[in-house]
């Protein structure tokens, strides 16, 4: 089957800097891919050439089977994009952002109010519909920025870090609800900055860093390279006094304790998940090149 | 929160959205500006009220040191109008400068549409916005006394020319909008306009001026087109006049729309 999103030696640069160098990406049809890296990776800049913001300088890119260079509209006319920065308009209401959504995507005017009518009931918006969007929490909001995208569904949706700055009773409310969206077969393109984000969420994960994928592969494969916990040793104020890494089982946080105990110091211990850090310190204290898992 | 069932998509196969044609996109967006601007009740009333409160005061605080006849409200409606087209206009580069610095252009840039269109509604809504504002401001001056001359005629042409010279100087502020950084920018580098007026015969004649203001003020597109409507509604020479305003809106106009359309190309990440 064609990819949903085929990517092929992309390169883009701001003055002089490159942001992207080189990236590959293939995602099929009806998978949920996460594009995971720190800020200024190139996340953004990936997302705004795939939705057509963009021009690459180099390489080529196809979404739903349509060239985001040579037919921009195509491209434009099977995605959607729930951008970083809430896309709704602060002054209107639920219902009216999304009839005028449904206006600009081509519904007559009765049909735009049903179909705000169903969406604002499927994405748990009923009680906001009324009331003016400057009113609503974060979480809210992106509830309602993710609504507008599906009032034509589209073949692709782009989530460019859909739950950042959100906080984190609404983060697992947009993860169910991103969830439920992959499950109904939409193609779901996230890029993230949490590892935690893009191993609920994601079917495949591609970390990004200096505009190259670095590592590609499902999250336990992910995880596998990472390694798992850490243990963590921290004195009254907070400060880390020591680390050990562990491979999850009881006998490896056993040990970990014990080399914690031989250092002699006081503190509290802890358990931390494996961090977006913890898998750029794996991956560049390894070997620097493109890593494949397949 | 309940799951979410959605139409179940066909992977690769829900139909694509069609392309909006002719003008349906921009019929939206004049109606989304239109709400927008009806809904920011603080800059509408400060675009009317200011206008308004500036009439009086200098009708009856500076008139009576100006003129001394009592008549001086005559001479200075053709610019209050011309001060409230300004003021109004202000307001599009901050809702433009708010679009462009929010997600939301971004959201119709990736849409099948002329994401120009979102243009298109804030300076028809600017242009509606004015002459509301421009009818108030005339209704307040004929209550204080001010009575034109004019004929139906003479009042067609002046309605004529402060609709263009409100369309010239919509673009101006929409391009101002584009070119800055964020909403409270265009704000600040739209008052730098207002100061035009000033320095025109729109509250003073010229030749009460020094010298060297007297060439500036002659030579500035405001002077003309109040001179021009002064001289449609009260009756005094026109000269070359109208010309003059006519031309200098247009070629407002031109150069606003040409920097607008390469500043909104521009502006991508």
């Amino acid at each position: 089957m064609e990819p949903a999103i085929d990517v092929v030696g992309l390169r883009k640069q701001y003055g002089g800097s490159p942001v992207l160098a080189g990236l590959d990406l293939r995602v099929e049809p009806g998978e949920v891919f996460a594009l995971l890296g720190s800020n200024g990776a190139g996340k953004t800049t990936t997302i705004s050439i795939l939705t057509t913001l963009v021009r690459a300088d180099a390489g080529s890119a196809s979404v739903a089977g349509c060239d985001v260079a040579r037919d921009p509209v195509g491209v434009r006319q099977r995605i959607a994009l729930t951008g970083q920065s809430t896309a709704v308009d602060d002054a209107l209401n639920g219902t009216e952002n999304l009839v005028m959504l449904g206006r600009l995507s081509g519904l007559p005017p009765r049909a735009a109010r049903r179909r705000a009518a169903e969406l604002l009931e499927r994405f748990g918006l009923t009680d906001a519909a009324g009331r003016r969007v400057r009113t609503y929490s974060g979480g809210t909001r992106r509830r309602l920025d993710l609504a507008l995208s599906f009032v034509v569904a589209p073949q692709v949706l782009f989530l460019d870090e859909p739950t950042t700055g959100v906080d984190p009773r609404s983060r697992l409310d947009l993860w169910e609800t991103i969830r439920g969206l992959a499950d109904a077969g939409t193609t779901v393109f996230l890029t993230t900055q949490y590892l935690e984000e893009a191993d609920r969420l994601a079917d495949r994960i591609a970390v990004l860093d200096g505009g190259r994928i670095v590592a590609e592969g499902t999250s336990a494969q992910l995880k596998a390279l990472v390694g798992t916990d850490t243990l963590v040793l921290q004195d009254a104020a907070g400060d880390v006094i020591a680390e050990e890494a562990t491979d999850g089982t009881i006998a490896g946080i056993r040990a970990a304790l014990d080399r914690l105990e031989r250092t002699d110091a006081g503190g509290a211990v802890s358990l931390r998940r494996p961090t977006l850090d913890d898998v750029f310190l794996s991956l560049t204290a390894t070997d620097e090149t493109v890593k494949e898992f397949a | 929160m309940t799951a979410i069932t959605l139409d179940r998509a066909v992977p690769g196969g829900s139909p694509a959205r069609p392309r909006m044609r002719g003008l349906s996109a921009e019929r939206v967006f004049i109606r989304r500006s239109l709400t927008l601007s009806l809904r920011d009740g603080e800059t509408l009333s400060m675009s009317i009220m200011l206008p308004v409160v500036l009439m009086l005061l200098f009708t009856y605080v500076f008139g009576g040191a100006i003129s001394g006849d009592g008549d001086y409200v005559d001479y200075v409606v053709p610019g209050i109008i011309l001060l409230c087209a300004g003021f109004g206009a202000a307001s599009i580069a901050t809702y433009v400068a708010r679009d462009m610095t929010t997600g939301v252009i971004d959201r119709f840039r990736t849409m099948p549409l002329r994401a120009g269109a979102v243009l298109t509604g804030h300076v028809v809504a600017s242009v509606v916005r004015n002459l509301v504002a421009t009818a108030v401001v005339i209704g307040v001056a004929l209550l204080v006394g001010f009575r034109p001359t004019g004929g139906v005629g003479a009042w067609i042409g002046a309605f004529a020319l402060i609709t263009l010279y409100i369309l010239a100087i919509t673009y101006l502020y929409a391009a101002i909008g584009l070119a800055s950084g964020s909403p409270e920018a265009a704000a600040g580098y739209g008052f730098i306009l207002m100061f035009l007026p000033y320095l025109s015969s729109a509250f003073v004649p010229v030749d009460t001026m020094p010298s060297w203001l007297q060439w500036i003020a002659a030579n500035q597109p405001i002077t003309p087109i109040i001179e021009t409507i002064r001289g449609l509604l009260m009756g005094t020479a026109l000269h070359a006049q109208p010309y003059w305003a006519v031309g200098w809106c247009l070629v407002i106009v031109a150069f606003a729309a040409a920097w607008g359309a390469w500043l909104f190309r521009r502006a991508r990440r």
